[in-house]
């Protein structure tokens, strides 16, 4: 098969620092490559290089044979490169159909745009892909992976040749992600390159034909899938094998730090019962619409519960706001971490403190900055996160190095109690290994309890002393260590399906 | 979702709707209200209103602001009467002809500064409204033109329907209300069929999405604010050919109103959202309440309240419905 693509010894740096350096590889028609690299690697440049979104500060890019100089976004688009972005990229307020047939609109110059002509090709482009979209709804009403669907939807519809997926599956259940896999597919099948992003290097095994790996900027490997394996490419990635820490037993005396008694909220969930020990990891695993993130929100006041009792240490409390929450020892990471809590043009040093002024303030209640600065730096090492000084914006990090930042933001509160809402989605192998060490630490320092919510079955067997398996609003089970292994979870899982 | 529901989650239908029930209780309370000569009156009297607000529409789609429109108009006001009072003698079209170009020129000086700038187009509009305003204050001392040429006033007091009203004089649809719809109808089926028009919803949903599938953020910007202020530079021309007189502080002061009928049009302060028929709807309605308070002889202060409470309440709206969106709650079904 002749190439679609080809890469020639391109480099690109953002003020003094090297997001990649002398990187080149070719991709052919129909082949599906994965890229695989650290956070900060410089994954996400290389494919907005490709896209024409920015510019390389050197190298040649050649597509089907013709070189190119920098072509801008519509001059990728007009010559078969989409994007599907680690952002999505959509317009929230329009409708699917406007979505999809916008870039294709701007790109063939029109002047008018008029969507009714173009209504059958999209309708027949969701049809191929096996959706059912109603394509007049408003994009922000869908749930994300229709979303997702939609971008790949209008990279269809843009005849691409060549489409580029920056870290899909972050955010889908893994039923979707399975739909995505057999899309992805079909389009190999009729002559379409695919680039496929992921952390989840199981995905990329799965998937890909080949695979690169990126490590801080430069092109480590390029490698057919069938020649190399998971651990291979994870020790290619970091440049080291990996060592994962295991949690410490708990204390079975250990005093009860949360105990949750009949919660119930309307809609929402019902029954709750369960209690957490000071230094322990409650797994907490459900699909998507069981209520667990639900109630996660419940415990720490978003979305207070109607009736049923919340302890902490012995003694009851109220948890209406956030507010009760938090002062009872209570802090939460939310799942979708980069619309939440993060301020984007701020300092990573003051998205770090934020919500712990109150550690910072001097007698007269002037913040100590040196002290600011010295809390940010510990984070910046323990969770490896990559840049160069505390003082650069949030923005200038790369997707899973912003992620980190909130987790840092939460962790320096040093909390009773933790709920995580799957704190390692899109970070890379090394920095999860690197959270769930700084944890274990953490735990053994000040016995903090610790609510993990994941979707990760593998997190979850690894990390949890107990699981709580939910289903349809309701604990369905709840598993002691020797019981918490992927085929009991999955056999629980699945038993909803055959119940409903 | 049937289609009934659908409408009526329409921000164009409740606006008629409320327009609706207005209409009918304040006609019960005076007779005078249905009339054509009033309802006539109303509509020419919310003509300058009505064509701002079309251009301040184009710029919170976009997801920017303009507050300087206001000064945009006052100084393109003083510079096209003082020009064909002195320098030239003309008629209503080279009076438009002019307004439009230095309508135009302050316009693009804002979409350059904020393009360049990168700052947030309600700091940038704020900073050049004082900036035009002051220069034709310090210019013109704050001194009035009493004297118009006579064109001006007859371009408003033409009328098309027009009747020999019961005191015998004429009553019709004044010319200045057809020009507002007019151009209503324009730039509806700009922003909705062509390609630059939905470029504008485009940036203001999500300026690096649009960046992405292509849309050129420099030149679209240019365009949005070179048109708002050539449409505030129309507007100007309306409205001095109602008043007939050029005061140089008559129109700034009238931004929030015409930003809260926008808003209470439907258009979102957070940009992407909003229709030109939203927009005229919202105008009406306004124009209806304030006609009624003088009708009923209620203090007018009660139309500032009513104002300041459309745009608190629009925000609130927003705000709640962004609140429940960040919050991902999503309904379970509880197993009983
Ligand atoms: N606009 C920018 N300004 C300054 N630095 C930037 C900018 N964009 C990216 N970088 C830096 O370039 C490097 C590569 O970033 P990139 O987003 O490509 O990483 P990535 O491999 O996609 O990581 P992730 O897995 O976290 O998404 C990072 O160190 C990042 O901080
Ligand atoms: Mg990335």
């Amino acid at each position: 098969m002749e190439d679609f693509i080809t890469v020639e010894n391109i480099s690109k740096n953002f003020s003094g620092l090297k997001a990649l350096r002398d990187i080149s590889f070719s991709i052919k028609k129909g082949e599906a490559l994965g890229l695989c690299g650290a956070n900060g690697s410089g994954k996400s440049t290389l494919i907005k290089i490709l896209a024409g979104v920015l510019s390389a500060d050197s190298g040649k890019i050649k597509i089907e044979g013709a070189e190119m100089v920098s072509y801008g976004p519509l001059g990728g688009i007009m010559r078969g490169i989409s994007v599907i972005y680690q952002d999505i990229s959509l317009f929230p307020t329009l409708t699917v159909l406007e979505n999809i047939c916008v870039a294709r609109a701007i790109g063939q110059g029109r002047i008018l745009s008029i969507l009714g002509s173009e209504r059958a090709r999209a309708e027949a482009i969701l049809g191929d892909l096996g959706v059912s979209i109603n394509i007049d709804s408003i994009v922000e009403e869908l749930p994300i992976a229709s979303q997702q669907l939609v971008a790949i939807a209008r990279a269809l519809n843009n005849d691409s040749k060549l489409i580029i997926l920056d870290e899909p599956t972050t955010a889908l259940t893994s039923k979707e992600v399975g739909l995505l896999f057999k899309i992805v597919n079909k389009l190999k099948n009729s002559g379409i390159s695919v680039i496929f992003i992921s952390h989840k290097i199981d995905e990329i095994v799965e998937l890909c034909d080949r695979v690169l790996i990126l490590r801080d900027g430069g092109l480590i490997a390029a490698k057919p899938i069938k020649d190399t394996n998971l651990e291979e490419i994870e020790t290619l990635m970091v440049g080291q094998s990996l060592v994962y820490s295991k949690m410490d037993d708990v204390d079975r005396e250990a005093p009860v730090v949360l105990e949750v008694n009949s919660l119930t909220k309307k809609n929402n969930f019902k029954d709750i019962g369960f209690s957490l020990r000071h230094g322990e990891v409650l797994g907490v695993i459900g699909l998507l619409g069981s209520g667990r993130t639900e109630l996660a929100l419940a415990l720490f006041g978003i979305n207070a519960a109607d009736s049923g009792k919340i302890a902490v240490d012995g003694t009851e409390c109220r948890v209406r706001t956030v507010n009760d929450a938090v002062s009872a020892g209570i802090a939460y990471v939310p799942e979708d971490r980069l619309t939440e809590g993060l301020v984007m043009n701020y300092p990573i040093r003051e998205n770090i403190v934020l919500a712990t002024l109150d550690k910072f303030k001097d007698k007269f209640t002037f913040l100590k900055r040196r002290s600011m600065s010295e809390a940010a730096q510990k984070w910046l090492r323990t969770l490896s996160i990559k840049t160069d000084s505390p003082d650069n914006i949030v923005s200038s990090l790369s997707g899973g190095n912003q992620q980190k930042v909130v987790l840092a933001k939460w962790l320096e509160r040093n909390p009773k109690i933790l709920i995580l809402d799957s704190p390692t989605v899109g970070i890379d192998i090394a920095a999860k290994a690197g959270i769930f060490a700084i944890l274990k630490t953490m735990i053994a320092e000040n016995g903090m309890g610790i609510i993990l919510i994941s979707d990760e079955i593998k997190e979850i067997t690894a990390y949890s002393h107990r699981a709580i398996i939910m289903r349809n609003g309701r604990v369905a089970k709840i598993l002691p260590k020797d019981e918490i292994n992927e085929e009991r979870i999955r056999a629980i899982l699945n038993e909803q399906k055959q119940t409903k | 979702m049937n289609i009934f529901m659908k409408l009526f989650k329409k921000r164009e239908t409740l606006l008629a709707f409320f327009i609706a029930v207005s209409v009918v209780v304040i006609a019960s309370f005076s007779d005078n209200f249905l009339s054509y000569d009033n309802i006539t009156n109303i509509l020419k009297s919310f003509t300058v209103t009505g064509i701002f607000s079309i251009g301040v529409l184009l710029v919170i789609i976009s997801g920017g602001m303009d507050v300087s429109f206001t000064a945009i108009a006052q100084v393109t006001q003083y510079i096209v009467v003082y020009v064909l009072l002195n320098f030239l003698t003309g008629n209503i079209y080279i009076a438009f002809v002019l307004a439009i170009a230095s309508g135009i020129v302050m316009g693009l000086l804002n979409g350059i500064l904020i393009y360049h700038y990168k700052m947030p187009a309600i700091i940038i509009t704020i900073a050049t409204q004082n900036m035009f305003y002051g220069i034709m204050y310090v210019i013109t001392r704050g001194k009035l033109l009493y004297e118009v040429p006579s064109f001006f006033w007859e371009f408003a007091d033409a009328k098309i329907f027009a009747v020999i009203n019961q005191n015998g004089a004429f009553t019709g649809l004044s010319v200045v209300t057809v020009l507002w719809f007019v151009m209503a109808l324009i730039f509806a089926i700009i922003l909705r069929y062509t390609i630059l028009g939905r470029s504008v919803y485009l940036i203001g949903c999500s300026q690096t999405a649009a960046e992405r599938v292509g849309v050129n953020i420099r030149n679209t910007i240019l365009f949005i604010y070179g048109v708002a202020g050539a449409i505030a530079a129309v507007g100007s021309i309306v409205h001095v050919s109602i008043v007939q007189t050029v005061i140089p502080n008559s129109i700034v002061g009238q931004e929030m109103q015409v930003i809260a009928a926008v808003v209470l049009g439907g258009a979102s302060i957070s940009g992407g959202k909003g229709s030109v028929l939203g927009t005229v709807l919202g105008v009406l309605l306004f124009a209806i309440l304030s006609n009624s308070l003088t009708l009923l002889r209620i203090s007018s202060y009660w139309y500032n309240v009513f104002i300041g409470s459309i745009i608190i309440g629009s925000v609130t709206i927003n705000a709640l419905r962004e609140i429940r969106q960040r919050k991902h709650i999503v309904r379970v079904n509880v197993a009983e």
